[in-house]
């Protein structure tokens, strides 16, 4: 059997990466993908857990969770469609209307 | 297996640093598929199958090609500057992200998360019963409510989207 603490860290490290993709790139639809990179290590941890633990709410949860991710990203995608037709640009440097 | 893993858990965490660090769009896009490709063969050998089935049909089907549709229509002209040279925001940025790493790693490997009291379904009665079966008869009793208010967040959202991105003719 796999041990579950290699399996945690990989969550960990992609969870990371994720974390550091919204950081530091500047392309909207890469953060946009970063995004659903940190949702997928979640994925992965509830799996993890709900083998070892012996129950099944991890894995109706993950049916939840991949539901709320899909929703996001065709809404998410939208606004930046309707973003791109005024603006020209996918840089996230320049969309600061709400900056002060 | 565990050879198997290792294989799995390296491909993934390459596409996940491509996503990361790849230039083009649509490259950081091809190399997010190749990671939940790998990701789906994990579930797999973590015994469950219907969540592997759904992640190679949802993430790397569908939302990973809606990714590249709006891509190629949007078919952006300003390629993102890279630089090589160190900032502060960039430092910072690594900064924080390596404690966020720290500190879930610090959570996870500790022992007594293993120490929870275990629940109703393990191995043998998910092979028994099929764990599709066991997700489906779950999901219509125990989860009943939490399934029906996804049914209206997926109408609402597919409502929202046509409403957000239709072009308004004047």
């Amino acid at each position: 059997m796999i041990p579950i603490e290699h399996i945690l860290l990989l969550s960990a490290v992609l969870f990371t990466v994720g974390v550091m993709g919204v950081m530091l790139r500047r392309n909207v639809i890469v953060i946009f993908m970063s995004i659903e990179l940190m949702l997928n290590a979640v994925n992965l941890s509830f799996i993890t857990f709900s083998r070892s633990l012996d129950s099944m709410t991890g894995v109706v949860f993950i049916f939840f969770i991949i539901v709320v991710a899909a929703a996001e990203a065709v809404v998410g995608l939208s606004i930046i469609l309707s973003i791109f037709r005024t603006r020209k640009t996918l840089n996230i440097e320049e969309f600061n209307l709400l900056k002060w | 297996m565990l050879t198997i893993f290792y294989i799995f858990a390296v491909l993934s965490i390459l596409g996940a640093f491509g996503v990361l660090f790849l230039k083009n769009p649509i490259h950081c896009a091809l190399s997010l598929v190749g990671t939940f490709f790998c990701l789906g063969a994990i579930y797999v050998m973590l015994n469950a199958e219907f969540v592997a089935v759904i992640q190679v049909l949802i993430y790397a089907g569908a939302i990973m090609v809606l990714f590249l549709f709006v891509l190629m229509l949007l078919s952006s002209r300003d390629t993102e500057q890279l630089s090589n040279k160190w900032s502060v925001g960039k430092i910072l940025a690594g900064v924080l992200s390596l404690g966020i790493f720290v500190q879930i790693a610090y959570l996870f490997t500790d022992k007594e998360l293993q120490l929870g009291t275990k629940g109703e379904y393990p191995i043998e009665v998910v092979e028994e019963i099929g764990s599709i079966a066991l997700i489906g008869r779950l999901l219509f009793t125990d989860y009943i409510l939490s399934f029906e208010i996804i049914v209206i967040l997926l109408l609402v959202a597919v409502i929202g989207a046509v409403v957000i991105a239709k072009r308004r003719f004047q």
